[in-house]
């Protein structure tokens, strides 16, 4: 048997092993997976992680579904190290895609060169609102923001599935649950001719640059850490507690707006019933698989976005069920809390008892 | 009584050539240690002199190098602290092992491994607390409790289960004469009972007065066993350190005519904590030069006192408190530092220095009010590493440089710094809560006399402490604070310790009725 032994102090090493470990664990779990559904492991593995990217369009399509994890994953890992857990960045993306899908649609005859900044403004400012509303509840009567900001995505889903079937339904559309096309003014651009790389996958890094700098070089970056690490510290400091809850939920809220008003004005070019496939929550492991570093978040951001075209994959090619990639994500999240204590605590084999007490000289 | 004055001729616990070697470090180097049975000995030392790693030895939290341990004559491998436990030996750490959100019962429950034991616990600690005058509300969180209230629960805790041997850690560092009287009272009856305790201390009168024999280290040696009562206070302070003490050289009293820097005004504030003490009709002045002691058993407001002067709990009307002829009730604690305030709170880890971060930002935290470390709102690095590097200069703090964080510091090198920080601000008025708690003697005459230094140069200075001896050793005047009100100043001069002991007794607070409570059971 083995035991934990308390380390005295936080393991550099294992910070950023942990993750590796917990992503080769994930494999291997995920592996054996795959062998008691009867795939070959080897086989399913490499179709699920490596066959993706071999494919011609594999770098553009891990970029598309990288750029919103990346965007959301900075904005919680900025948040979580403020000690705000937003968990609810799925319903402040939807949110986001539609203020800004609602803006577009509200001019589609391309009134000038501003509709398409204003567009994006409008989706920052919607992620933004939505997560006001659990600062408010917060810093007023003291509700936890775990429940709010995860209850208000449920709330944010049927306000899109009532739009989109309701007021917002293109009439022209047979009566699928969908808008109309946004106009090409209002469409994020795609970077080269042939690929749908698009803007928002350039804003995605720049956006972890601008965080990283924010949170290791400005004041207001100091002031979150703080009152993440220690409250009392926070407030001896003169540092208003309230106020950066605030600060926190609207980065982070503006974010997921941001990357939600990319993915509709974007790859999909309307606003329908499923905007994301759980990019929100996904974004939750990317914070934390990236060591709530915005960075960190980069790396992160593109593996999960992996695991989404590696579910695809499998399903294509191996028949397994989409779901894969729910496990995938759910197995690697596991394993990371798991191998963190790594980092707090080193694994040790206890000396046998001694038989004799006393024996020792 | 009868089986153990047979025994007497043996030990209780008797310890040979323990050797514990740290990473860079040999913590204990061939130590002897003898107990006997209804003995009080006194572990002596400074910090650092291998005190704690050698009683974490005895309660098995950590393993010897190599050496023996006997406990009544028997060699045993003392596995953990429940194996400790259940050979009879309880332990009250220095920093106390107590989860906040719980109750006391709670804290006491998780202690008790045997599910049957946990009947009627309530009726035992309220008749354990009673009964050797510790009082103690069961039903009461522990977050809202004083230091002194948690040292109580701790105590309990290890009463609870008859230990043979009881190992106390610095228990008197935040406890009033009387406190410390009756927590006397207690460790004798114990010894009566048959308990021996282990006692660690660094304050030699104390050592004196309570100890039947003891064990006094150096840098991991034992450098002498003696029996305290026969040694001067002296003698025993010139085995525990190799330096000379310096204390600082007394200076002029300071100016009557001083003009006032700090000023309450009927100073009112409800405590933000449940069970808190809130502030009554608070009047003081402080002025230029002049260093004030707020004496005070722990929990009589002392906490609340500390967050209105630094702002950290605003008093909502402006003029109650006056720093420097400006208003300030209403400001907060960056607007006060502003205007001169300086502050640095009881506790160290969370309060007054994030542990995980670097000295540079723990200096940042306080410092940056003056606005020379940021612009536009960018932290500026250079400048912040200056800044602690200075305070590591100017008040000798061991430490790795201005990169290392504030967790791998000792307690008193922490504290040093800490103090530092505020005093390297060149402040106009500096409050600072139990200035030297849990530092050893070292730090604490540094401390002390970047203290007077301070009020040298014109700056006031409150010091809110529970240890009488500094106040009486640094302070110009006194005042002691009680459930929530301020006595009038006296002069340290004319102050006798049994007159403050008066005034520590207040209207609300009742130890004299307690007394009596001992006399049961």
């Amino acid at each position: 048997m083995f035991k934990f032994e308390p380390r005295g102090q936080r393991s550099q090493f294992w910070s950023y092993g942990s993750p590796v470990l917990a992503l080769l664990l994930t494999i291997v779990t995920t592996g054996i997976l795959f062998a008691i559904m009867g795939k070959s492991p080897g086989v399913a593995v490499f179709t699920f992680l490596v066959e993706p990217l071999l494919d011609s369009n594999g770098i553009s399509a891990l970029a598309i579904k990288a750029a919103p994890l990346i965007m959301i994953g900075v904005g919680l890992s900025l948040c979580y190290r403020a000690n705000v857990w937003n968990i609810g960045a799925e319903g402040q993306f939807t949110l986001g895609a539609i203020f800004g899908g609602g803006f577009a649609l509200s001019f589609p005859d391309a009134p000038g060169w501003w509709l398409y900044p204003a567009v994006l403004a409008f989706g920052i400012l919607g992620g933004a609102f939505w997560a006001a509303i659990v600062a408010l509840l917060k810093t007023h009567y003291n509700a936890n923001e775990i429940l709010t900001s995860l209850m208000l995505t449920y709330v944010a889903q049927l306000v899109l599935i009532w739009l989109v079937t309701g007021p917002w339904r293109d009439p022209k559309g047979f009566g699928f649950p969908q808008t109309a096309l946004f106009s090409d003014a209002a469409t994020t651009p795609t970077l080269f001719e042939g690929s749908s790389i698009h803007f928002g996958c350039v804003v995605a890094p720049l956006a972890a640059v601008a965080v990283w700098l924010l949170m290791s070089k400005s004041v207001l970056g100091f002031q979150l850490r703080v009152v993440g690490e220690a409250p009392r510290a926070a407030r001896f400091a003169g540092f208003k507690e309230s106020r950066l809850i605030w600060i926190a939920l609207l980065i982070s809220g503006g974010l997921a707006g941001l990357a939600g008003v990319f993915e509709v004005t974007g790859p999909i070019g309307q606003l329908t019933t499923s905007i994301s496939p759980g990019y929100g929550f996904t974004a939750v492991i990317v914070a934390f698989l990236g060591r709530l570093h915005p960075i960190g978040a980069i790396f992160a951001g593109l593996l999960l976005a992996l695991s989404y075209l590696g579910g695809n994959a499998a399903q294509i090619d191996l028949g397994l069920p989409n779901a894969v990639t729910g496990i995938f994500q759910g197995v690697l999240l596991f394993y990371l809390l798991g191998c963190d204590i790594l980092i707090l605590y080193r694994l040790k084999r206890p000396r046998s008892a001694p038989v004799a007490a006393g024996a020792v000289p | 009584m009868a089986p153990d004055a047979l025994s007497s001729p043996h030990s209780l616990l008797r310890l040979s050539g323990i050797v514990k070697q740290f990473p860079g470090c040999l913590a204990n180097d061939h130590v002897d240690l003898v107990v006997g049975h209804n003995e009080i000995h006194a572990l002596l030392g400074e910090n650092g002199a291998g005190k704690s790693t050698l009683v974490k030895i005895i309660y098995g939290v950590m393993k010897p190098d190599s050496g023996e341990v006997r406990w009544q004559e028997q060699p045993v491998t003392i596995q953990n602290p429940a194996h400790a436990r259940r050979l009879g030996i309880g332990m009250v750490f220095q920093h106390f092992s107590l989860f906040e959100s719980l109750t006391v019962a709670e804290n006491i429950a998780l202690g008790v491994n045997d599910a049957a034991d946990r009947e009627g616990l309530r009726d035992r600690i309220v008749e354990i607390s009673e009964g050797y005058g510790l009082p103690l509300d069961p039903g009461q969180a522990v977050h809202d409790l004083s230091v002194g209230e948690r040292q109580r629960i701790e105590i309990v805790r290890c009463l609870l289960q008859k230990p043979k041997l009881l190992i106390m850690d610095e228990p008197t560092s935040v406890l009033t004469p009387q406190e410390v009287g009756k927590l006397f009272t207690v460790l004798r009856r114990l010894q009566s009972e048959g308990c021996s305790v282990l006692y660690i201390s660094h304050k030699l009168e104390e050592i004196r007065a309570l100890c039947d024999k003891a064990t006094i280290m150096r840098l991991g040696r034992v450098v002498a066993h003696c029996t305290p009562s026969e040694k001067t206070a002296k003698e025993l302070a010139e085995l525990m350190i190799s330096a000379e003490l310096k204390t600082h050289t007394s200076r002029p009293a300071f100016d009557n005519a001083a003009k006032p820097r700090l000023v309450l005004d009927r100073l009112s504030v409800r405590s933000t904590q449940q069970f808190g003490t809130d502030l009554k009709q608070i009047n003081l002045s402080v002025a230029s030069g002049e260093i004030l002691g707020i004496a005070g058993i722990a929990g009589n407001g002392q906490s609340e006192l500390m967050d209105a002067l630094s702002g950290e709990v605003p008093s909502g009307k402006p003029e109650a408190i006056m720093l420097d002829g400006a208003a300030v009730g209403h400001m907060g604690p960056q607007e006060r530092r502003r205007l001169g305030g300086c502050f640095v709170p009881e506790e160290r880890n969370g309060h007054g220095a994030v542990t995980n971060m670097t000295l540079a930002e723990n200096g940042f935290l306080s410092g940056h009010a003056r606005g020379l470390m940021s612009r536009f709102g960018i932290v500026n690095h250079t400048r912040t590493a200056a800044f602690a590097t200075d305070i590591i200069k100017r008040f000798d703090v061991r430490t790795t440089g201005p990169k290392a964080e504030a967790q791998s510091l000792s307690g008193g090198n922490l504290q040093k710094f800490l103090v530092g920080r505020e005093v390297h601000q060149d402040p106009t008025l500096l409050v600072i809560s139990q200035p030297t708690w849990g530092v050893d003697a070292g730090a604490a005459v540094a401390i002390h006399e970047a203290i007077v230094r301070l009020a040298e140069k014109g700056t006031a200075v409150v010091i809110i402490s529970q240890d009488l001896d500094e106040i009486m050793l640094l302070c110009d005047r006194i005042a002691v604070i009680a459930g929530g009100r301020l006595s009038e100043p006296t002069d340290v001069k004319n102050a006798t310790i049994e007159q403050i002991g008066l005034l520590m007794g207040g209207t609300n607070t009742a130890p004299v009725e307690k007394e009596t409570a001992l006399v049961q059971v």
